[in-house]
């Protein structure tokens, strides 16, 4: 039996339902790391991106994606890597961001540094003297008296952070 | 292979070679860094830097279309076909060396991967603009320590100005050009190297002089050699260690 072509819109429901595996509170389609997807008649053709090059995730994601179009019938599966426009936090979805806070997950405060095509400003980028971050809000009391603990978290695209008013430590995502 | 593509290869390797190699050497810290933090952030530099020597090898090794990927570059050559420069191979001797290394390499990395986002190379472009969102972070985390370890104690001082003076001489190889780097040039694909090393050495100056730390003189005679395979004794111990299972039990997989 031949199954019916898949619908695009359709898909991108079904994905919208699979976890991310470090912060299974989010959707990948949340994370923004689905680029595309094309149907194809049978075949469907989803195109993803890493968060960090070395992102140990990003095979499990590759997994999670075959088996949960395989649970709606879709044999035919290709997975395509893209790297450019390489993903930033400015990728996360809105709705992602109000779900990182309710986890406990400072979202990313600013938008991050467009650093292609800055060739003159990349000395500035890095330079100690540029402008300080913006206060992280403790997603726990909502404070901006917060400091950074450690540039590097359980993950890499997290900072450790705690609130010098409630106490809490948090993790932040870091702005990238 | 044509020569163009044959210069290519070589330059995507050092490229490989010298992410893969000091993500070993910060491998080397796991589980035994100065504090939890510094031991977090090593491995995740080290793991950033792997990622972006699977994207470099995976390259090369469909450019050159022997049938070599990725692990075979990384673990199937021996020490005279490594092409990195001789500064990441250093030991990671106390954590003065540890830091400034990365600090020298990183300012390199960054300005050398920021100018390959403007390549005429559309995949190596793509990877550049992927890793240097990585290597921003880390360079501002290593000029940051540079500064609180060179501006700390009259130790930490002391160990910090040693490091920077025994690790100059292998500061200049990175920008000593040779024929394939000027191919590399000529094609569009790589920066020149006077504009690259006038960017390192005003930053590394910047870092240095915050830090309270002599800069050694630019001109000072430096070491050369690991872009043509002639590496210091240090190598082949790193990949001994990195290569063993696959010495030992060569083809074997799980």
């Amino acid at each position: 039996m031949i199954a019916a072509a898949h619908n695009e819109a359709t898909v991108w429901q079904w994905l919208e339902e699979i976890p991310d595996p470090e912060i299974p509170v989010i959707s990948i389609v949340d994370l923004g790391i689905v680029r595309a997807v094309q149907a194809d008649g049978d075949a469907v053709t989803v195109t993803i991106t890493p968060t960090y090059s070395g992102c140990p995730a990003m095979q499990v994601i590759a997994t999670a994606v075959r088996e949960a179009l395989a649970e709606h019938g879709v044999e035919q599966v290709r997975i395509v890597t893209q790297l450019s426009p390489a993903w930033t936090t400015d990728w996360l979805s809105e709705a992602g961001k109000r779900k990182l806070r309710g986890y406990g997950i400072a979202p990313p405060v600013q938008q991050a540094v467009d650093l292609s095509g800055l060739r003159s400003g990349l000395a500035a980028a890095v330079s100690r003297r540029g402008p300080a971050a913006p206060a992280v809000a403790c997603p726990h009391c909502g404070s901006h008296h917060t400091e950074r603990t450690s540039q590097f978290g359980s993950t890499p695209c997290k900072a450790l952070y705690r609130c010098r008013d409630c106490r809490e430590p948090f993790d932040h995502f870091k702005c990238h | 292979m044509d020569a163009k593509c044959e210069a290519k290869c070589a330059y995507l390797l050092r490229l490989g070679d010298n992410a893969l190699v000091l993500s070993q050497r910060l491998s080397e810290l796991c589980g035994k860094g100065p504090a939890l933090e510094e031991d977090m952030a090593l491995t995740n530099v080290a793991l950033d830097l792997l990622g972006q020597a699977r994207l470099w090898f995976t390259h090369a090794g469909e450019l050159e279309n022997r049938g070599r990927d990725e692990d075979a570059l990384a673990y199937l050559r021996d020490a005279h076909d490594f092409r990195n420069l001789l500064l990441v191979e250093q030991p990671n001797g106390n954590y003065a060396h540890t830091l400034v290394r990365q600090f020298f390499f990183d300012t390199w990395h960054y300005f050398q991967v920021g100018a390959l986002t403007q390549s005429s190379d559309q995949r190596i472009a793509g990877i550049a603009e992927k890793s240097l969102k990585e290597i921003t972070y880390h360079l501002r985390r290593s000029g940051d320590l540079v500064v609180r370890l060179g501006d700390g104690t009259a130790l930490s001082h002391a160990y910090t100005q040693t490091a920077v003076d025994e690790l100059w001489m292998y500061t200049g190889e990175a920008f000593n050009y040779d024929e394939i780097d000027l191919q590399m040039v000529a094609q569009g694909i790589a920066p020149a190297a006077e504009g690259l090393r006038a960017q390192w050495l005003a930053h590394v100056g910047d870092i240095l002089a915050e830090a309270t730390i002599t800069m050694p003189p630019p001109d000072a005679w430096m070491q050369k050699g690991g872009k043509a395979g002639r590496h210091t004794e240090h190598l082949g111990y790193l990949l001994a260690e990195m290569q063993f299972l696959q010495r030992a039990y060569p083809g074997a997989t799980w």
